[in-house]
């Protein structure tokens, strides 16, 4: 040490937060069926410890500086390593601690529902957190492609958990669009970024990328364009058809995975290669940003119109997590530090609310064995702390105040202004419409709407504790970061600089 | 012999090569058929143990083939015992060593009957193997290259499943074919070498016409291209993995399928240089073919062991891909390549097996939805068939990765036609472990016995080796640079002096 503080530090820490789920999901296997109860405290404690260990790194990253922790070598330039930098603690700090949430909640929903084939359940969840904090703390492409596909493989078992006819069909959908957009895409983009760079290691800041300069602008393009398309699990249209098949999971996984670790995943490392591979100087250069942005515009408007359509509850929220993730690509492409703050913020933002209304959807089933919103109407008054909770997580959709997603939504019309892009802020003010076009029926007609014929609800009342618990939480956290959002923003400031 | 570092001390090749012949012949004469076993067992342990000293005592910073031996054999046709290893040899010479105990694990329960012929014809094929891998005479190469065909052909038609018949002698007659092409180019390079001799060193960077060249290239492609095998010559593979027993398939899989691309680097490169380089683009072609072809008819295939063998086919085209790149990432992704399409599908042919001991089926309906009963047994299989198709993190990945590099830079086009390939390993490796972990929603009631010690025993390594290299691949590709440079400048000299252009 000559005195300065290095802004680097080797932290065996990133290796620990990996592990613990890894572990975490052996312990769930070995214990198995017999000890349901030290099997789900296996879970609980897992998630909880691998909260703890990532929360312990959050003072060195506000003080600036980075964790790094190198594993295996593979190739010149090709490494397995770890890095914790603002923009993973954005992704890891929300999907963490939700996964402490989700490990209550599947609790009860699975119990509640006497699901089958609950050690594989909870062994696979935990080894989809793995792979998901991989990608969080990915230093270089191939660490991330690595656990991109960890991902793919662990949520397999869950898309599929019901092995019926149904799910099979939704597993194979699901996993032929990851696998075959990885392998056509990202595979072919990978190994010709090492070609043109012989490294695959992120840039440590969003500005400069990695290529060298002179390098030839049209395989670029087309390197960029396979990076969009490569993430298929980012929901971007036309590669989205998997998240609704995916539906077909028990709604603990549509909640966590679907909402939280799966897609983001994708959003996740989709701008995290927009804005450390490519960077925001060469994407200004070659005009990428801009066009990026109408593109998932189209996502953002045509998800939320098939919302409009359907009535299925699940299915309604799946495409509006469709919808809500592009928000997140949009924003990076516009290039402006504002939108980027808008963009990477939602990360977070998105995750708190979309997860409270799977869980609250999910609570609805195991009280009343209802799927469908017409089904819904006048429930509100039956059930009014989930009921409460999905009305705050559709404001915070929607985007209105005092809610978290009200901050993304302004950051992204700052941002949309600053880039001079009335297109694109038109396209912003029609989905916050499209947004209150399907979700306020929803909470209106479950409190004020009328009981469907004949039918009075008796006997049904709210959700076990254990599922409601998590819920309120969610929906608490929505409004607090909605009203106090310097604690995720000083993430995100740290990222755009 | 300025290309052959002396071995001083025991004769590290010659005792690989005869000590599973010994066995042999000592195997003859076991008075019970369950010594038999445990005889061949332990001299392939052996041979495997004396195979290590090869690598810890291989030097790297040299492309001269090392623990070289030479005692004149036929002086008056200047034939001669030559024997060497470089860095393209050795991991295949260790991979046939290390293999081999695995064989005989694999047949303790499925050869039933003549096991002390089964487990000569074992060892006699250990002993040609590892000859054909050390030999740096073309006549003894040759001879070795034929021993090898004898064994396997028994092994076939004798311990294989209802059309061995046809297997065998389908085997025997594509290989024989390429044999004597090899043999007439063989006797064509001495007759123009001057002065003339067999020696494979010698005869790199001869000074032949091109038309020469072109003419020893395309025998020497037959014969090799029958070998690996390359589309369209590839026929005989799916008949043949079918019919033989597992062990047969593993060492047909593992070892005979990499003599073919073997034979390309050490002589079509090397010693038909401007040949190599104009009809290049034909090969790289041919292999795209081979991996699309063996991709989509492995997306078919409802036999286990045909679904694995035209995946090899689509396999071996990466290799080929790799090797007639011509730049350094891709010919040592190829040989990679090699290895770990020995290790992948060595064990997936085992674990397939393993099923056929139980179900005494093939058929994927048959096998559906074992998971559940044989819980040990499906997370091997998933592990092989992650790294069948290339999964980060496994050994193919490493070797695909670097043989798709080395192919952008040499063509953006031909690399792209061969990414569906890419794809469609992973659609049907997982379309088999979805059908075997989880069938559909009726699968056959069967009660299965998940695997025991022995065979836990034999996959174990296997998977060792899929991540030691899938995720440390250093200590395997330095054995490589030194052969691989001059591999390559040996190429790229002959097009300086012919003026054809090498992209950089």
């Amino acid at each position: 040490m000559n005195g300065s503080t290095p802004n680097i530090v080797e932290s065996s820490k990133l290796l620990v937060a990996i592990l613990v789920p890894l572990f975490g999901s052996l312990a769930v296997m070995l214990t198995g069926k017999k000890r349901p109860n030290l099997r789900e405290s296996c879970s609980v404690t897992a998630a909880v410890l691998m909260f703890a260990i990532i929360a312990s790194m959050v003072p060195d990253i506000l003080a600036g500086r980075t964790l790094h922790y190198g594993i295996f070598k593979i190739l010149p330039g090709i490494t397995v390593t770890l890095r914790a930098d603002a923009f993973s603690m954005i992704f890891a700090l929300a999907a963490s601690f939700l996964w402490i949430l989700a490990a209550f909640y599947s609790m009860g929903y699975m119990r509640g529902l006497n699901e089958h084939a609950q050690t594989r359940f909870n062994a696979c969840f935990a080894l989809s957190l793995f792979g998901a904090m991989g990608v969080a703390f990915s230093d270089n492409l191939f660490t991330l492609y690595l656990f991109y596909e960890i991902v793919s493989i662990c949520t397999y078992p869950l898309v599929a958990h019901h092995q019926d006819q149904e799910g099979y069909d939704g597993a194979r959908k699901y996993i032929v669009y990851l696998t075959s957009t990885a392998k056509a895409f990202l595979l072919p983009a990978m190994a010709l970024i090492y070609v043109l760079t012989g490294t695959l290691d992120f840039a440590t800041n969003i500005s400069t990328g990695i290529f060298p300069p002179g390098v030839n602008a049209t395989i670029v393009t087309i390197l960029y364009i396979f990076c969009i398309l490569g993430f298929a699990k980012n929901g971007v249209m036309p590669f989205h058809h998997w998240l609704p098949g995916a539906m077909v999971a028990p709604t603990p996984v549509s909640a966590l995975l679907h909402a939280v670790a799966v897609v983001k995943v994708g959003v996740f490392s989709t701008t995290r290669v927009m804005l450390y591979v490519f960077g925001v100087n060469l994407m200004h250069s070659l005009n990428l940003g801009i066009p990026t942005a109408y593109f998932v515009s189209f996502t953002i408007l045509m998800a939320s119109i098939i919302a409009l359509s359907k009535t299925n509850l699940k299915a309604r929220l799946a495409y509006s997590t469709v919808s809500q993730l592009s928000y997140i690509i949009l924003g990076v492409a516009m290039l402006t530090p504002s939108s980027i703050d808008g963009g990477l913020i939602h990360i977070a933002n998105h995750a708190f609310a979309k997860i409270t209304l799977f869980f609250c959807a999910g609570a609805i089933y195991v009280a009343t064995h209802k799927k469908d919103i017409s089904e819904m109407s006048g429930l509100g008054r039956t059930m009014p702390f989930t009921f409460a909770a999905f009305a705050i997580a559709s404001l915070s959709m929607i985007g209105a105040p005092p809610v978290a997603g009200f901050v993304t939504k302004w950051y992204l019309l700052v941002g949309a202004m600053q880039a001079h892009q009335i297109g694109l802020l038109l396209v912003l003010l029609a989905s916050t419409l499209l947004n209150v076009g399907y979700f306020v029926p929803v909470t209106y007609s479950a409190f004020f709407g009328k009981r469907p014929e004949g039918e009075r609800y008796e006997g049904i009342k709210e959700a076990p504790l254990s599922m409601v618990i998590p819920i309120m939480i969610a929906a608490t956290i929505s409004v607090v970061i909605g009203i106090y959002p310097n604690f995720m923003m000083q993430f995100v400031k740290a990222v755009t600089g | 012999m300025d290309f052959l570092v002396m071995h001083q001390g025991l004769p590290l090749l010659s005792a690989l090569i005869f000590l599973p012949l010994a066995g042999a012949v000592i195997g003859m004469f076991l008075p019970s058929e369950s010594s038999a076993r445990v005889w061949a067992l332990l001299v392939t342990i052996a041979n495997a143990l004396l195979s290590i000293p090869l690598y810890t005592g291989f030097d790297l910073s040299t492309a001269k083939f090392q623990f070289g031996e030479h005692h004149p054999w036929i002086p008056i046709w200047h034939i001669n015992y030559t024997l060497g290893v470089d860095g393209i040899s050795l991991l295949l010479i260790l991979l046939t060593t290390l293999i081999m105990p695995f064989c005989v694990l694999a047949s303790w329960r499925y050869i039933a009957r003549r096991v002390k012929a089964f487990m000569v014809c074992l060892l006699v094929m250990e002993c040609a193997m590892i000859g054909v891998f050390a030999a740096l005479d073309f006549v003894l190469f040759y001879v070795l290259w034929e021993a090898m065909l004898i064994p396997m052909y028994l092994i076939i038609g004798i311990w294989g499943g209802p059309r061995k018949v046809y297997a065998s002698i389908k085997f025997f007659i594509y290989t024989l074919a390429g044999s004597v092409m090899l043999l007439v180019s063989i006797i064509a390079l001495y007759l123009n070498s001057a002065p003339h001799t067999f020696s494979i060193p010698a005869l790199m960077g001869g000074n032949y016409s091109t038309t020469f060249q072109i003419l020893v290239f395309l025998a020497f492609f037959l014969a090799f291209a029958i070998k690996v095998p390359m589309f369209p010559f590839h026929t005989w593979l799916p008949a043949a993995h079918v019919e033989a027993p597992t062990a047969g398939s593993v060492i047909l899989a593992s070892i005979l399928l990499k003599m073919g691309t073997y034979g390309f680097l050490r002589f079509c490169l090397p010693i038909t240089p401007v040949a190599t380089l104009t009809l290049m683009p034909y090969v790289l072609w041919l292999s795209v073919a081979a991996i699309l072809y063996g991709g989509f008819t492995a997306l078919a295939q409802k036999d286990m062991k045909k679904l694995i063998a035209y995946s090899s086919v689509g396999h071996m085209g990466f290799v080929t891909l790799g090797i007639f790149v011509l730049n350094s990432r891709g010919v040592e992704g190829a040989i990679l390549q090699m290895i770990n399409h020995g290790v992948t599908t060595g064990a997936l042919f085992l674990c397939v097996g393993m099923i056929y001991e139980r179900t005494h089926s093939r058929e994927l309906a048959t096998a559906t939805g074992i998971g559940k009963q044989m819980p040990i047994f499906v997370t091997f299989l998933a592990f092989f068939s992650l790294s069948s198709l290339a999964f980060p993190g496994t050994n193919s990945f490493v070797g695909e990765f670097l043989v798709l590099a080395g192919s952008f830079s040499r063509n953006l086009l031909i690399t792209a036609c061969a990414i569906p390939g890419a794809i469609l390993a992973a659609a049907y490796m997982l379309r088999m472990l979805q059908k075997v972990i989880w069938g559909g929603v009726d699968n056959p009631k069967q009660s299965l016995i998940d695997l025991n010690g022995r065979e836990i025993v034999t996959l174990a390594p296997f998977l060792l080796f899929v991540f030691w290299i899938g995720l440390g691949p250093t200590p395997f590709l330095a054995v490589m640079h030194a052969s691989v440079n001059h591999l390559l400048s040996q190429v790229s000299l002959a097009a300086h002096s012919t003026a054809i252009g090498m992209l950089p």
